[in-house]
């Protein structure tokens, strides 16, 4: 791709895939209300929400603590667009990490005990999923001797047929990444639980429908790794993203939250079990 | 070549000069202009020079064997007569075993063996004497201002500040030998002048406590060069010859042996696990020490010598076990490093840890895990030194140095909190420097031993917990504060303000340096060479200019905004921090960070570290012999 394609691609990226992340947002919605025999909202609700939130008054206690939002929600951005462009999918986490610890200093800087409370579990979150992440890509090297997203993407073998224990451990931490039960303990979306809205307490307004986009990009980016897994065939790849959006939806509305030793212990073994066995196995039948 | 010796010689007038001239103007003019010319005349060694790094250096060999020896036995005495003053036998046993097998040495092999090069320097041993000349200057600048501070704040220590400075400058002149000799029998004299500058320093307070620590440190270190001597007798025996470069080119068979010593030697210079202990207890010096010698130099001389090791130790079952040990030192310091609350510990464990991945790297031993370890220490001198002496000012005005009292630092000390927080990003954070490394240490892996990239993912999410947390102690404020920052000398703040450009400026410019220095080095070893590629490059630059934009933050407000109280379940009392308790009492709310001390205590992972990389070292020995 000569650097004028890249930056066309770059830009249809940004457009689309907060509305590809807003629309699943919605279907997210539908499908757990139907989960628990409700009617639910419409599709575009996400959208009306935020749409909402950009004319609300923006509230804050720290008159600093937006901007850590801003750049959280810039480095999303940016993290997406290097994936979706098929840069080196190492830099990608690194992005990824980047934006997400904005966040995690957005909470902080906060200064109010259960956005506080939040940002320390969100950490304990991040280095739960940290290996696993790490691991696939490792794995995917070792199938495709490349890290480069664009590389592995036009591998001709099927990387799930590889790597099942990478797919399957990569799986469970989305269920991390994407905040959803059982371990959704840094930010729950019902504000009547014990830490109130975790880590976005104190975000209100624009603030807030921010940090909202930027959760639409990070769903399209790690449900895109996933579907990296299946990238050789791209019908299959698109029901495997299906398949797991749907799987983590049963699962956040089938599981009660869990304590954070468990959320840590679950990544951590998956990681080192699943994941290390794989690459095991991988390297050594090479 | 006699800029070499000069660099060696000049750092030993100055603390000689130091000792003679005690009073503070004219120590910190001596200084001041000793710091100038030694950081120029390291510098100065990186410009190119034709035929410079090939020129052999002659020398009367068997005057200088005799001289070395010499210096040797007087060090080994004085060490045997500490040992015995401070019924330390095991000390005096070291000493006197040491000094035995260079004697042995010598009187058995001495006048067969010609040494070609005594002192020599390739491009690694320039950027190594480039990090002392540069860092090692700016801490003695900026030791001016903290000791002057420190003993105003501690009188009950006795004020030794000439023989400091002494000791200090002694130090900066055996680190240019370390990297420049080549002759191993001078590079050991000028490693346990190092061990010895460490053991004083230590030990500088005089109390009980430091005393012991300091022992701990010279006991360990000791070990490490007894297992020096013992290589180069046996290099001597076998191989008739006892100079690096020699060693280096032999056939991996034959070196096996002298290699596995030298690296157990830099293992325990490096404080990896099992030997990590006496770098925690090295903490109880001022912090200038732990900067100069404990984190930013003195450790590295261990990793420098595993990384000259690298090509003797690729492939080979010895090399896979100094990368376990390395990679079990990486991942145990950086989960303990979770549970600590003292600054100055975080930042001893987590010097640890990196220095656990720079010999996970020699022992890989391939080209890409040379460069990335050498990328290493260059970002890990610099950032380290950064936070170590950050956490020194923050103590000297605070007499404290536990995080959680950073609190609203923002606030208290901005300029000292964004020079934290640019070292905290430099330690961990894309696209800064470490995390550089550490994805070339993760390519490096996944081409040779994908077991080991266990080691550096899961350590590596470690860190980003410790970091984090610590950077949003910086950040968070619960009572609006005054900014004060009285009270830090001019001299401290330059070489604080410093590091931060040079933590900065390196993430732009070392592809320079590896282009210019690490990848020649590496690919006259191997022929090939390691880079990051250069659309990678342009994306961490973007990254880069991105964060840059950052700092702006702290001195921006929003406008148009409502301020509110934190929300405190609906009992606010007038305030973000007062709440109405569940009995109507008033009550102060309390944010700490989480430690996880159950889960990643200190104690029970550093021995179970500590046995493994122990067990690791056994097979080490056990295989090469």
């Amino acid at each position: 791709m000569s650097p004028l394609d890249t930056a066309l691609l770059a830009i249809v990226v940004v457009v689309a895939a907060p509305i590809a992340g807003g629309l699943l947002a919605g279907i997210d919605r539908k499908l757990s209300a139907r989960m628990q025999s409700r009617w639910g909202p419409p599709l575009l609700q996400p959208f009306y929400d935020v749409r909402k939130l950009f004319r609300k008054e923006t509230i804050v206690v720290r008159r600093s603590q937006n901007f850590y939002v801003y750049f959280f929600f810039v480095f999303m951005v940016f993290t997406a667009a290097l994936f979706f462009t098929g840069g080196d999918i190492l830099l990608t986490i690194f992005a990824l990490t980047l934006a997400s610890i904005f966040l995690v200093l957005a909470a902080y800087k906060a200064s109010s005990p259960y956005s506080f409370i939040g940002a320390e579990r969100e950490l304990i979150l991040m280095m739960a999923y940290e290996p696993m992440v790490l691991l696939a890509a490792v794995g995917m090297y070792l199938v495709t001797r490349s890290f480069i997203v664009v590389d592995i993407a036009r591998s001709p073998q099927l990387l799930a047929l590889r790597l099942p224990g990478l797919f399957i451990g990569f799986v469970v931490v989305l269920v991390v990444k994407m905040r959803k039960s059982p371990f959704d303990l840094a930010a729950s979306h019902h504000a009547h639980q014990e830490i109130v809205r975790g880590i976005t307490t104190e975000f209100s307004g624009r603030t807030l429908a921010l940090i909202e986009i930027a959760h639409w990009y990070e769903t399209t980016v790690v449900l895109g790794m996933a579907a990296l897994f299946f990238a050789a065939l791209p019908w299959l790849a698109a029901v495997a993203a299906g398949c797991v959006f749907f799987l983590i939806l049963l699962v956040d509305n089938v599981f009660a939250r869990v304590k954070w030793q468990v959320a840590l212990a679950t990544a951590w073994i998956t990681a080192a079990a699943l994941g290390v066995g794989n690459i095991l196995v991988v390297f050594f039948l090479r | 070549m006699t800029s070499l010796a000069f660099l060696i010689a000049l750092p030993l007038v100055i603390a000689m000069l130091l000792l003679v001239f005690r009073p503070r103007v004219v120590r910190s003019v001596i200084v001041i202009a000793a710091a100038v010319v030694i950081a120029v005349g390291s510098l100065s060694l990186l410009l190119p020079q034709p035929g410079f790094l090939s020129a052999p250096f002659q020398v009367p060999a068997e005057y200088l064997d005799w001289i070395v020896l010499g210096v040797e036995l007087a060090l080994a005495a004085f060490i045997f007569f500490l040992g015995i003053r401070h019924v330390r036998h095991l000390v005096s046993l070291l000493a006197l075993l040491q000094a035995g097998l260079a004697v042995a040495t010598e009187v058995l092999f001495g006048s067969r063996i010609e040494v070609a090069t005594l002192i020599a320097a390739d491009r690694f041993s320039l950027i190594m004497a480039g990090i002392v000349g540069i860092v090692g200057s700016l801490i003695a600048v900026y030791s001016l201002g903290y000791m002057k501070a420190y003993h105003e704040h501690h009188r009950e220590y006795r004020d030794r500040q000439p023989l400091f400075f002494f000791l200090q400058f002694v130090f900066l002149g055996s680190m240019f030998g370390v990297f420049f000799a080549n002759s191993l029998p001078l590079l050991l004299l000028f490693w346990e002048i190092t061990t010895l500058c460490s053991f004083l320093l230590i030990g500088y307070n005089g109390t009980a406590e430091s005393r012991g620590r300091a022992f701990l440190a010279l006991t360990l270190n000791l070990l490490g060069g007894l297992a020096f001597a013992g290589a180069i007798l046996f290099l001597a025996s076998t191989a008739g010859t006892v100079e690096l470069d020699k060693l280096i080119s032999m056939e991996k068979g034959a070196a096996l042996i002298p290699a596995a010593l030298l690296a157990f030697a830099g293992m325990t210079k490096s404080a990896q696990m099992p030997f990590s202990s006496w770098l925690l207890g090295a903490m109880v010096a001022p912090t200038p020490v732990s900067a100069l010698l404990h984190s930013s130099t003195m450790v590295k001389a261990g990793v420098y010598l595993v990384l000259r090791l690298a090509p003797l130790l690729r492939g080979t079952i010895p090399g896979t076990m100094v990368a376990l040990v390395g990679g079990m030192t990486f991942l145990a310091a950086s989960l303990i490093a979770i549970s600590q609350s003292d600054a100055k510990r975080v930042l001893a464990w987590s010097t640890i840890a990196n220095l656990g991945l720079i010999v996970l790297c020699g022992g890989i031993g391939t080209y890409e895990a040379l460069w990335a370890g050498i990328l290493l220490i260059l970002f890990h001198a610099v950032t380290k030194a950064l936070l170590f002496l950050c956490v020194g000012t923050f103590e000297q005005k605070t007499n404290t140095r536990d995080i959680e009292s950073m609190s609203g630092l923002i606030m208290a000390m901005p300029k000292l909190s964004i020079m934290i927080q640019i070292g905290i990003a430099g330690m961990f954070l894309a696209p800064f420097g470490m995390l550089v490394s550490k994805w070339a240490v993760l390519k490096a892996l996944v081409d040779s031993n994908p077991l080991l990239v266990i080691f550096v993912v899961f350590g590596s999410s470690a860190t980003l917990f410790f970091w984090v947390k610590w950077m949003g102690k910086l950040l968070e404020v619960t009572k609006v504060r005054q900014a004060d920052e009285s009270g830090i000398a001019g001299r401290q703040w330059v070489a604080l303000g410093a590091l931060s450009a040079i933590s900065i400026g390196l993430v732009g410019f070392y592809p320079l340096i590896s282009a210019q220095l690490i990848e020649p080095y590496v690919r006259g070893i191997y022929g090939q060479v390691a880079m990051i590629s250069q659309g990678n490059f342009i994306i961490m630059s973007i990254m880069l200019g991105m964060v840059a934009l950052f700092p702006i933050t702290f001195f921006v407000y929003q406008k148009n905004v409502r301020v509110v109280d934190a929300y405190l379940g609906g009992g606010n009392v007038d305030s973000s921090v007062l709440f109405q308790g569940a009995g109507g009492q008033v009550k102060s709310m309390e944010m700490r960070n989480y430690y996880l001390t159950r889960l990643f205590g200190e104690r029970r992972l550093s021995l179970a570290g500590g046995i493994a990389c122990a067990a690791f070292i056994f097979v080490m020995f056990g295989v090469a012999l």
